[in-house]
């Protein structure tokens, strides 16, 4: 890099830094009227550690393998109200039959004329996080921004600075949803770079049960878009949560999203990540195991093909005994795609007979995919098993010329093989809405894949 | 017109000549056998057949029901009608036996421009077939060939061949790993396909499949050559004095040794 574009970059990264901080007054003195102190406080604190750190670079080791020059010099913008509200045709495009409720979020904004409400039983909640904030800051106040960990993540610090809107859902004490809560989020694209933030606040009472989607999806073609997204996911006692994570955005876009777990005493949690689409993608996965005996499955597969970049960063924190996690991340990378699974697990000094596990599996499909796996086990109790493993491998030709010899063409015994490596994912799942859909897009983004591999081997 | 007609095949691995020139005419209706001491060239020929594409071909012609074999890809070869029964059957986590075979039937049925079979007719059709070998219903649902017995998996694929009712099916050393009781079975089978329109070719090293699936014809295969061929006697005859009279025989005839 010359001298000039150095200096060019840089000034292009001041002035993305000088966009948020003029974003960032700007909201402050629109919502100063509305919105609680100790929102205020949370949503300051947020942008005063953002003003520290910057974004983080490949110096970063929790960064090392992802290098987000492409977002810090994207002059990003809020996107302010009034915009054009996508059509009911558009949303249904995503719609997943069987879901309980559906509700669309447009740029980080709740929309409630393209969601359904849907039949939930008593006393359950699902709505905008901005109007119960408004409505009943009482119920909001004890969870929202308690269990992120601002000082340690740019991202995180920055979408509880610009903390507006998202999902709120609560499911009180013993109530059991049979069918899914689909939570809908467009990025729609504009005439300049914006950036949105959703804000998720999922509570569920002890004895709960429910299945929570998180589906990101792009909207129309124009310019780049940042979706940074967190999640705070309450999971009460003895509660048996599955929270999935559907990455299918354009090739335009980039999205950083948290999921953040705190896990009550023999709490049931799952969580299952699926990216297909964007350009840069981070998956931040931290369950914290914070009640005894509670059980967390972090499942997940990422697809990438042409140049997308996706990041899987799970940090699995075991803080009381007697507790159980399982990772397990299958990669499925082609083209020039690069893929990152750093899993982390953390067992604090009182979580004796910890049992963790983590996997991760990959096929490369072309000379040019690349894969970094990293395990990162820190240990402070000495009465735990710890495993790990990961493996880079391709499509085996022997497997390939069995199912070709049986009459099936190349790029269908491809798609089989594929499809056979990620239904190792698809398996964890319960069955069910959530599960069908997830099998459709996977599905639908292999059968891309197999047929891009035979034609670049046909062409080298 | 013969089914099967192998003319001066040469193939090559890695730049090394493993089929020297095979001549051989099979005829529907007919059962072959080819036997030979290891590395002749016998799993070479019986792969090249299907289309492996590691395998070189370097001079020769295969014409199979009169078309160029050695045009077609594995997978044209098999809707064509060739089958090959694995020496060593390939694990395929993931994929359930009943699925794979149901997406075989269909590939080929849609090569022949029939109607695709939905799991309502095809099912029925599978269990009868396992009933013949012997074969347990819960191979439906596990993975292809995974964690199979080394017997399972040569019925397995013997299965396959019951199921795809190939023109042409060469059978692989698949008398291997076999206890007496899975060989009769997997005989049994084979024996069952025997029929005016198909023609059957058994690869192998030893005679003792060859009691059970009675050949037409026996060809000795030596060094990518078939030095000999006679009735199902020369596969007796080869049990008794071994294959090293045959080998030393070819060795000292040739010119250039």
């Amino acid at each position: 890099m010359t001298q000039g574009t150095r200096e060019t970059n840089l000034a292009t990264a001041t002035q993305a830094l000088q966009n948020y901080a003029e974003s960032f007054s700007g909201l402050e003195k629109s919502a100063a009227s509305r919105e609680p102190a100790w929102l205020r406080k949370l949503r300051q604190d947020g942008f005063a550690r953002f003003g520290e750190t910057g974004f983080p670079t490949v110096r970063d080791e929790d960064w090392r393998f992802t290098n987000l020059s492409a977002v810090a010099q994207t002059p990003f913008r809020l996107v302010h109200n009034g915009h054009h509200l996508p059509s009911r045709t558009d949303v249904a495009a995503h719609r997943i039959p069987g879901a309980a409720c559906e509700l669309v979020f447009v740029d980080g904004r709740f929309a409630a004329e393209l969601s359904s409400a849907g039949k939930l039983p008593n006393g359950v909640k699902v709505g905008s996080l901005a109007n119960e904030i408004a409505a009943n800051p009482r119920a909001v106040e004890p969870h929202l921004g308690r269990y992120l960990n601002i000082q340690r993540d740019a991202f995180a610090a920055l979408n509880t600075a610009f903390v507006e809107d998202g999902a709120y859902v609560h499911i009180p004490k013993g109530v059991i949803l049979e069918s899914p809560i689909h939570l809908l989020f467009i990025s729609v694209a504009h005439d300049a770079p914006t950036v949105n933030y959703p804000r998720n606040l999922i509570v569920a009472g002890e004895n709960s049960q429910a299945t929570i989607i998180e589906n990101y999806v792009s909207l129309g073609q124009g310019e780049k878009v940042l979706c940074n997204t967190v999640t705070e996911l309450v999971a009460g006692d003895r509660s048996v949560i599955s929270h999935y994570m559907i990455e299918r955005e354009n090739d335009q876009s980039f999205n950083v999203s948290t999921l953040r777990i705190q896990q009550g005493r023999t709490a049931d949690v799952a969580s299952h990540s699926v990216l297909a689409g964007g350009a840069i993608v981070r998956n931040n996965v931290h369950p914290v195991l914070a009640g005894e005996g509670g059980e967390c499955l972090i499942n997940g597969l990422f697809i990438g093909r042409d140049r997308q970049h996706l990041d899987n960063y799970m940090l699995v924190e075991h803080a009381s005994p007697h507790c159980g996690s399982r990772q397990f991340y299958n990669g499925i990378l082609d083209g020039h795609a690069r893929g990152v699974f750093h899993g982390r697990i953390i067992v604090h000094k009182d979580a004796q007979k910890t049992d963790a596990k983590q996997t991760n599996r990959n096929l490369l499909l072309s000379d040019t995919a690349q894969i970094d796996t990293k395990p990162q086990l820190e240990i402070y109790a000495d009465d735990v098993k710890c495993t790990h493993g990961a493996t880079i491998g391709q499509i085996e030709e022997n497997a390939l010329f069995y199912l070709r010899s049986r009459g099936i063409d190349e790029t269908s015994a491809r798609r089989l093989l594929l499809f056979a490596f990620a239904s190792e994912c698809l398996d964890r799942m319960k069955e069910g809405p959530a599960r069908s859909y997830v099998e459709n897009v996977i599905q639908e983004n292999l059968a891309h894949i197999a047929d891009a591999s035979r034609r670049q081997e046909q062409g080298s | 017109m013969s089914l099967l007609e192998i003319k001066n095949l040469h193939a090559t691995v890695d730049g090394h000549e493993i089929l020297k020139g095979v001549n051989l005419t099979l005829n529907a209706g007919e059962v072959h056998s080819i036997m030979g001491p290891n590395g002749s060239g016998k799993s070479t020929l019986a792969q090249v057949l299907a289309r492996r594409e590691t395998y070189e071909i370097t001079g020769g012609e295969v014409l199979f029901d009169g078309k160029d074999l050695l045009a077609m890809k594995p997978e044209e070869a098999a809707c064509e009608g060739v089958f090959l029964a694995f020496q060593y059957p390939v694990e395929i986590p993931g994929i359930s036996n009943a699925y794979f075979l149901r997406s075989a039937v269909n590939a080929i049925r849609k090569y022949r421009g029939e109607e695709e079979m939905d799991a309502m007719d095809f099912l029925p059709k599978l269990r009868e077939k396992m009933k013949l070998l012997d074969m347990d219903e819960k191979f439906l649902n596990r993975s292809v060939n995974e964690a199979f017995s080394g017997g399972e998996k040569k019925r397995n694929e013997i299965l396959q061949m019951a199921v795809l009712e190939p023109k042409l099916a060469i059978l692989d050393e698949t008398d291997s790993g076999l206890d007496i009781d899975a060989l009769k079975i997997v005989a049994q089978g084979v024996n069952a396909m025997r029929s005016p329109e198909r023609a059957i070719l058994v690869v192998t090293h030893y005679q003792r499949l060859l009691n059970h699936i009675i050949p037409d014809r026996v060809h000795v295969l030596v060094d990518g050559r078939i030095v000999r061929s006679g009735g199902p006697e020369l596969a007796l005859q080869l049990e008794d004095q071994g294959y090293a009279t045959i080998e030393s025989g070819v060795r000292g005839a040739s010119p250039a040794a």
